[in-house]
């Protein structure tokens, strides 16, 4: 063996990279070493393209979750690009001290290993430790500020965190239980390629309950209503990079978890359909997070319900089933992770220097911050849905599908998109135009991270290369 | 499966249930703390009665991580803790006892109903362990929501996790990885709670999580 695997490289970067920034105090020097650990992980995701190793009992890399793995490093990087301009400034103004910087840095490698793991993961309970070691990890930076409200929404975050790490625990003992009698005592009752093989032989009853737990479970991670209560607060309370990481990349780990056992549970054909139980709690969550968009006085709190607004489509759209709306589903995932953490990254440097995150102290941004304002306006179109941009393309196929194959699925669905459209438009208009208040000092923002974002977005709405089509239909067609 | 073999695991996983039971209306902290230390210690009893009558010698080691960490070190650094923050007199319920106490029963039986009834085909014992360890998570979770106090919280947790390692022994060469990361997650959440409950100390005096409502991010 002449190259060096780079799934091991994916898993190794970070801790590594964690293991060394814990030792550094200074934070100009930490902050590099950051971005270049995530631009050599985003390497390493990209050459899994070129490289499959086999799937053995603890790790799986399939055309299903090579998706998940290239866009959680390239969001990863880029983020860390902003962060390092972002803390450059919260040190400045002495919100953070060097030494929480230190562990900000080494947490948010812990972070990014944690959810690579979940995602290259062959085995559930290796999946189920994954995510419970990026969500932790994700708590203690939500509470980084020590403030009030960071105590709070890190104490929150903890308790519906850990309820939903509980449910899905529960779940993944309940599989086992499931397969035992049918695979045998051991590992390989836990190994997912095993275990989809030979699921159709699984007590279906029990695969039920199963699932229910799973779902429930690593629902509360995605953010869907009405175990959302932790993702509004953390998006608010914690860093902005936390944030745009929240949104664009915790998130969907967890939807990547449900998926897989969405999948187990098809293969059965005695079990439940998993389908209803998706669609109901996506529209749920769509509907219930566009009318809670109106009432928003904090901007990062209303794009984070913007977020399970988002999620509740994704997860509808894979509840809904069949090629279509599976490529529509991941093709929403991927704009939105893109979308909203670009609006994050605006938004974080537009927060800093208004030294404030309410709306109402926000306006005319498009005059004092010109090149924010107007990123910021790019976002924020593109995440209502408006053409000719990525996410208009993906809520289009959506709803052209349930037309055909559901129509009073598309009356809610329609109507939850329409209501969200309306909130964000309005409150764009707010902080965007008109009368500008507050500070007009220049800005150290790194705009890089956020115009590549929204390009990818852009391009994607016009024109989809056709590999990536391709690569996109074949997943579809394995989601089933 | 031996008569009085699988007499002896019912009973002490019953046990646990009704220790659950216990938790949900002791209104003192030292009192639920004790309670607590039983909950695990009896888990521990469980879990070698498991280990024994399943010749699975790696049960050991987990039975011994409950009983050490969460039967005896976790009580009394959580003991210490409340007197030093001066919280150890009593502890209010959000929910009046007897409400709690009915929801408790309604949960149990919700348990069983859904466990035994999916579960028909699964060997007994498993089976029951399975039933009790639902009965505990969800007799857990409702102490978390019935408790303002950060220490009743995460009490509650704790338990539910007891509830997880049950059901763990219950399902028969699940591999060790998996109850060490329980063991693992205990003590990683045992981290975070110390961390946050100083944090905590340190901002507002007290660990009453009402209070910490009083500070919502949005209110103007």
């Amino acid at each position: 063996m002449t190259m060096i695997n780079p799934l091991i490289l994916v898993l190794v970067i970070p801790v590594g990279a964690a293991a060394i920034l814990a030792l550094i105090a200074n934070y100009r020097i930490s902050s590099r070493i950051n971005v270049l650990a995530s631009f050599i992980t985003l390497l390493a995701a990209l050459s899994l393209f070129i490289q499959h190793p086999e799937p053995d009992s603890y790790f799986l890399v399939d055309d299903l979750n090579i998706v998940f793995i290239v866009l959680n490093s390239f969001v990863g990087f880029t983020t860390s690009v902003f962060s390092a301009t972002y803390i450059a400034h919260e040190l400045e103004i002495g919100r953070l001290t060097p030494a929480y910087l230190r562990f900000y840095h080494a947490m948010y490698q812990v972070m990014m290993f944690g959810m690579n793991l979940a995602l290259v993961a062959n085995n559930i309970g290796l999946m189920w430790v994954a995510i419970e070691m990026a969500t932790l990890a994700t708590i203690l930076m939500v509470g980084i500020y020590r403030t009030h409200e960071a105590l709070e929404a890190a104490w929150k975050y903890f308790i519906l965190g850990s309820v939903g790490i509980a449910f899905a625990l529960f779940g993944t003992i309940l599989v086992y239980m499931a397969a035992e009698p049918v695979i045998g005592q051991g590992l390989q009752s836990m190994v997912w390629t095993v275990l989809i093989e030979r699921v159709a032989e699984f007590d279906p009853a029990l695969l039920n309950v199963a699932f229910i737990f799973l779902l429930l479970g690593y629902g509360t991670k995605v953010g869907l209503a009405p175990l959302h209560a932790w993702l509004p607060d953390a998006h608010a309370e914690g860093p902005t990079p936390i944030s745009a990481v929240l949104s664009g990349l915790l998130l969907n780990v967890a939807l990547y978890a449900v998926l897989r056992f969405k999948m187990l549970m098809a293969a059965n054909p005695a079990a439940i359909a998993p389908g209803p139980l998706m669609v109901t709690m996506g529209l749920v969550s769509l509907v219930f997070a566009a009318f809670m968009l109106y009432r928003r006085r904090d901007i990062k709190r209303m794009f984070a319900y913007s977020s399970i607004e988002h999620m509740g489509i994704i997860v509808f759209a894979f509840g809904m089933g069949g090629p279509l709306a599976n490529f529509a589903g991941l093709l929403q995932m991927t704009m939105h992770s893109l979308t909203k953490s670009a609006i994050f990254f605006a938004v974080g440097h537009i927060s800093q220097v208004k030294g404030t995150q309410k709306i109402s102290e926000i306006h005319g941004l498009t005059e004092t911050h010109p090149v924010l304002g107007w990123g910021l306006v790019l976002g924020v179109v593109a995440i209502a849905g408006m053409p000719p941009l990525g996410i208009f393309m993906s809520e289009f196929l959506v709803v052209s599908s349930t037309f055909s194959r559901a129509p009073l699925l598309a009356i809610p669905l329609v109507l939850g998109l329409m209501v969200g459209f309306g909130a964000l438009l309005l409150r764009l208009s707010g902080f965007a135009f008109g009368e500008p208040v507050g500070s007009r000092a220049p800005v150290q923002a790194s705009y890089v991270p956020m115009f590549a974002h929204l390009a990818l977005v852009f391009v994607a709405g016009i024109y989809l290369p056709p590999a990536l089509v391709a690569w996109f239909q074949h997943v579809a067609s394995i989601l089933g | 499966m031996h008569g009085l073999a699988f007499d002896i695991a019912h009973l002490l996983a019953g046990g646990l249930v009704l220790v659950s039971l216990m938790m949900l209306y002791q209104d003192r902290l030292p009192a639920l703390i004790n309670v607590f230390a039983l909950h695990a210690i009896l888990l521990a009893a469980s879990v070698t009665w498991q280990a024994n009558i399943q010749h699975e010698p790696y049960l050991y080691v987990t039975a011994v991580i409950a009983l050490g960490f969460k039967g005896f070190v976790i009580p009394i650094a959580l003991r210490r803790m409340i007197v030093r923050l001066g919280i150890h007199r009593e502890i209010e319920t959000v929910v009046g006892i007897g409400p709690t106490m009915l929801a408790g029963i309604a949960l149990v039986a919700l348990a069983m109903v859904v466990m035994l009834r999916v579960t028909a085909q699964a060997d007994p014992l498993a089976r029951e362990d399975l039933a009790f360890a639902l009965s505990v998570l969800l007799l857990g979770l409702l102490m978390m929501v019935t408790r303002r106090n950060a220490v009743g919280q995460v009490l509650g947790f704790m338990s539910l996790e007891n509830g997880l390692i049950l059901a763990a022994t219950g399902a028969k060469g699940m591999p060790l990885v998996v109850e060490i990361s329980v063991a693992f997650s205990v003590l990683i959440a045992f981290i975070v709670i110390g961390i946050f409950l100083f944090r905590i100390r340190e901002r507002f005096d007290t660990v009453d999580i009402q209070a910490l409502d009083r500070f919502r991010g949005e209110r103007p």
